[in-house]
């Protein structure tokens, strides 16, 4: 019997998740024995054309990481669906959008606008821009063009299992590796990581007291920080309540905050929302003024709460912010 | 043959009746196309509309609806839940149906009272219709939760209103805490001389209750004393109550007066003001209120006490009292109490007259308010009882200005009520032992009550001479030799439409009633609302005049308004009346919207803990996560809408209903 054939492709994304996958070090050649690598444009060198050659549903299985902003990242997605069986959107990006998710607090003209001609570093006279089609000698070239939004892998085509972390645990492919390959899978639609909140395995949660615990936000490089107390007593703005374990607390670990990259739990919709409701909460503060300085200790609110999750957040999507705004 | 009805799994069949409520809502809402556009959403089966859902026949119509098409959920658009709800539950119930299947839209008070256009009216009345829709289709049987009600009923205040309503319970066979913040009970009653309009002496009437009060056996009187804190809910209240140090021991004192002799401050200027007597005399460091003062015990000044504030004194008090009852020692006792109900009864403040300095109190001698005269003309006051001005004279003339701090865009808008029958007693009686002419200056002269306008014609022919219109000022600045050495009281005299002078040797002002000082700090205390005025408000201005939005928490005497005894009186019977039907009736129903924790969803963060108000969440150490006692629990929703991993939810508001509802009023705008 032949192998069950695998995919595994890129979008907006930094390649941290084709790290991950690196990650699994010797654990790879188990992977490698049992599943035939098909498409991996990192790793090996497979073309577009010998995907679009595959029979429709060929690939058991697709990994896709990283944001959807371009015609081509598009259609990549559309192309990878049609041709797999099941089809995992793999990593933060891919699952709520993620740091290039944040692009969507701009419009698509401000970023043009910025990176083309007001950038400090930008040395642009003509004010030239990138064209989706451009008449050069040798014939009619073309770009992708740019969306006006990023978009998470599932608001572009039908996605059945998510993976969520930045960049996700070895040990969640893993899992979901071995589950693919027994034939074992949670039911469709699910991410397949632990559905509690981090504070469930943060080995510091017994030093969390039990009341209103914040006076002031602080960063992590204003103070020295204590190496096994609750992060949120000493003020940093841990988003662990708020955000799905499964990250084997790698960086409270660190000594460094969550910053919420494995997305909220499944019952909430919004993580934003729920870490700023349980914040509001446990702010030790009556009076409105106290209040407001100390949320003047949290510089980047959105970028904070909603750093790996905008384009797939209730708030974005209710509201829209700027994206598209007076843009044809 | 039951049907079987309640099972959530069931597929919705939903019922919506919308309900013209006469022309209330028929004339500004297309009820006909509300009705055929509920027809159209998932899960209704039945869509009608009625001319009054709420009357029998429109409950018939639900009840037999629910039983020929099977219906499981039952929506009602019309009025506000506060109105109906019960109605609508009471129906399904009776159908067989779990009454929390039960959904209303409330299309009048949010849409057709509130809407001028028509068509947006019908269009918001849609978008309510199908948000209960959806949410009704995501509803759960539940039950009404019975929880015992304590027996005991908590009285705040010992003034006339705090003394009837408690003797009222106590003699219903309740036992009844009465805490008054004074040394004493009594309250203003006890400093008034007379009652208008029958001219009953005050004491005479009040005094025998306040020692019915200190001897009934299921009245625990609790002076000096203050609520420091509430918590709890209605059946199950638990208060703090402080009960300040007096320096002396109740149970020994007997209210000899042997420690005041003793006392040290024999000179009249280390004297205090007499709060009793209004600052019209003075009183020494240990004192008793008034000779009647309940309980008769002394108390100590700690602000005037020489031993107590500087450590420093002779302690004559002690060697004089032959039952050794001073207690320099003493401290603040918090006592804990139980109890069913809570009665508010914590009066009002005389407006402080200084607000209007172009009436010159405090800086005239001779301008008195109303209860100072009532401490002058009484025979236990400073003068035994005769209106001598502070410099010995007796006046022969005298002006009464009504509305002093009332009907007075300046300071209150509102009428004080009593003031009128106030200043004609004052008129009446100031004229009766002085002979003094007496001017009346008023401004609408309100006798309303049985009685009053008779005690008013009484006044007129005793010959006291009424003077329509606001008084401009009292001066002491004379114009006309006939005028030196007197207070001048400006006025326009409305009905003959000039201004006058009117010289006086004594002006009394009648001062409105205002809210205690406190009362913002007692309205969160207790969690009571307050009106615009700041008197604690009324559930119902006609239909509850007694309760308040706080459930188990009801208001007697003039802490809820302005009102004279007679009314008072009535109120606190009334108050207390409601306090004995929920505490006798041995439990309260309670809505059944608990919070709880989803044991595998809780990540055990804390959250919500410190959150819960009533203490109902803790954290269960062996499984690391937080756990809801469903019995403290009162589903003010705190801890759902902080938990950051969806993990507490709410009965009757869980987020898929919520969500539900939302979308409902989106999906269909």
């Amino acid at each position: 019997m032949s192998k069950p054939k695998a995919g595994f492709y890129w979008c907006a994304s930094c390649g941290g998740c084709e790290e991950s996958v690196v990650d699994l070090a010797e654990d790879i050649l188990g992977v490698v024995e049992a599943i035939d690598f098909v498409f991996f444009p990192v790793a090996m060198d497979f073309k577009r054309e010998d995907v679009e050659a595959m029979e429709d549903g060929e690939m058991t299985v697709c990994f896709i990481n990283g944001a959807i902003r371009s015609s081509e990242q598009r259609e990549m997605a559309e192309l990878l669906r049609r041709k797999s069986q099941v089809l995992i959107a793999y990593g933060s990006c891919s699952y709520q959008g993620g740091i290039p998710g944040l692009a969507n607090l701009c419009s698509r003209e401000e970023i043009f606008k910025f990176v083309y001609h007001d950038s400090p570093s930008t040395d642009n006279p003509q004010g030239t821009r990138p064209q989706v089609r451009f008449d050069a000698p040798e014939g009619e070239l073309e770009l992708p063009s740019l969306d006006k939004e990023v978009k998470s892998l599932d608001q572009v085509v039908e996605v059945d299992y998510y993976i969520p972390g930045c960049a996700p645990p070895t040990a969640l492919l893993k899992a979901a590796v071995e589950a693919l390959l027994s034939g074992d899978m949670p039911p469709k639609g699910s991410v397949i990581a632990p559905d509690t909140a981090l504070c469930d395995d943060c080995p510091r949660i017994d030093t969390k007291p039990a009341e209103p615990l914040i006076t002031e936000f602080k960063r992590p490089w204003q103070i020295q920080i204590d190496h096994e107390k609750c992060l949120l007593a000493q003020g940093l703005l841990c988003l662990g309540p708020a955000t799905r374990g499964g990250c084997d607390h790698a960086c409270i670990d660190g000594n460094m905050p969550c910053s919420g990259c494995m997305g909220p739990v499944s019952r909430v919709r919004d993580q934003g929302a729920a870490i700023i409701s349980a914040l509001g909460s446990l702010l030790n503060h009556d009076d409105p003024d106290e209040i407001d300085k100390a949320l003047d200790g949290i510089p980047d609110p959105a970028g904070t709460f909603y750093r790996y999750g905008i384009p797939h957040s209730t708030l974005y999507a209710r509201c829209g912010i700027t994206a598209g705004n007076g843009e044809s | 043959m039951i049907m079987h009805r309640k099972s959530p799994e069931d597929q919705p069949r939903i019922g919506v009746y919308v309900c013209h409520c006469g022309v209330n809502i028929a004339a500004k809402v297309d009820v006909e196309h509300v009705r055929d556009f509920a027809a159209s959403l998932p899960g209704v089966v039945v869509s009608r509309d009625y001319k009054f859902a709420c009357s029998d026949p429109g409950q018939e119509l639900i009840q037999k609806d629910i039983r020929e098409h099977d219906l499981n959920r039952i929506v009602v658009a019309s009025c506000s839940p506060q109105l109906h709800e019960r109605t609508f539950r009471r129906t399904c119930a009776d159908a067989g149906l779990s009454p929390f299947f039960f959904q209303m839209a409330n299309i009048r008070e949010h849409v057709s009272w509130v809407t001028v256009d028509p068509g947006a009216a019908t269009t918001k009345a849609r978008a309510l219709v199908a948000a209960a829709v959806r949410r009704v289709a995501r509803a759960e049987a539940l039950a009404l939760r019975q929880v015992p009600v304590r027996p005991e009923v908590l009285v705040v205040g010992g003034g006339i209103a705090g003394i009837h309503s408690a003797l009222t319970l106590a003699n219903a066979g309740k036992k009844v805490f009465l805490v008054e913040r004074e040394p004493t009970i009594g309250g203003h009653m006890a400093q008034l001389d007379k009652t208008f309009p029958t001219m009953d002496c005050s004491a005479c009437i009040l005094t025998p209750k306040m020692s019915d009060v200190k001897n009934h056996p299921n009245i625990t009187m609790w002076t000096y004393s203050e609520v420091d804190e509430v918590s709890g809910f209605t059946g199950n209240f638990k208060v703090k109550v402080r009960r300040k140090a007096r320096y002396i021991k109740e149970e020994l004192c007997v209210g000899c007066g042997d420690c005041v002799d003793a006392c040290v401050m024999k000179k009249e200027k280390v004297q205090v003001p007499d709060e009793f007597n209004v600052g019209l005399s003075k009183r020494k460091a240990v004192y008793m209120p008034f000779p009647q003062a309940t309980p008769a015990c002394m108390v100590i000044d700690p602000k005037q006490c020489l031993q107590l504030m500087k450590g420093k004194c002779a302690q004559t008090c002690v060697d004089a009292c032959e039952r050794a009852a001073v207690d320099f020692d003493q401290t603040d006792e918090i006592v804990e109490i139980d109890v069913g109900a809570i009665v508010m009864a914590t009066g009002f403040r005389p407006f402080d007259a200084k607000r209007i300095p172009e009436y010159g109190y405090g800086r005239f001698d001779h301008v008195y308010t109303t209860l100072e005269v009532e401490r002058l003309v009484n025979a236990s006051g400073p003068t035994g009882g005769e209106v001598v001005l502070r410099d010995g004279t007796v006046p022969k003339t005298v002006g009464v200005i009504h509305c002093v701090g009332s009907r007075d865009r300046r300071h209150n808008a509102y009428c004080s009520k009593v003031c009128c029958m106030a200043a004609l007693k004052m008129a009446h009686l100031v004229k009766e032992r002085t002979g003094a002419e007496v001017f009346d200056f008023y401004v609408d002269m309100r006798t309303p009550s049985k009685g009053y306008e008779e005690f008013y014609d009484q006044v007129l022919s005793e010959g006291v001479q009424f003077i329509r219109g606001r008084v401009a000022e009292v001066t002491d600045w004379a114009m006309t030799p006939e005028e030196e050495g007197k207070l001048v009281i400006r006025v326009e005299d409305t009905l003959i439409g000039v201004a006058r002078r009117v010289p006086v040797d004594m002006v009394i002002l009648a001062v409105g009633l205002e809210p205690q000082v406190d009362t913002a700090e007692m309205q969160r205390r207790f969690n009571i609302s307050c009106s615009q005025e700041g008197f604690f408000l009324e559930r119902h201005p006609k239909l509850a005049p007694v309760s308040t939005f706080t459930d188990g928490i009801f208001l007697a005497g003039a802490c809820q308004g302005p009102k004279d005894i007679p009314e008072v009186v009535a109120q606190a019977g009334a108050a207390a009346a409601e306090a004995l039907a929920l505490v006798d009736r041995g439990h309260v129903d309670i809505e059944p919207n608990t919070a709880w924790i989803e044991e595998e969803a809780c990540s055990g963060c804390k959250t919500c803990i410190p959150l819960c108000p009533f203490n109902a969440i803790t954290r269960d150490e062996e499984k690391a996560i937080a756990v809801v006692n469903d019995a403290m629990c009162k589903g003010c929703g705190t801890c759902v809408a902080a938990c950051p991993s969806g993990a507490a939810q709410q009965n009757m508001f869980t987020d898929e209903q919520i969500y539900e509802e939302i979308e409902g009023v989106l999906a269909y705008v």
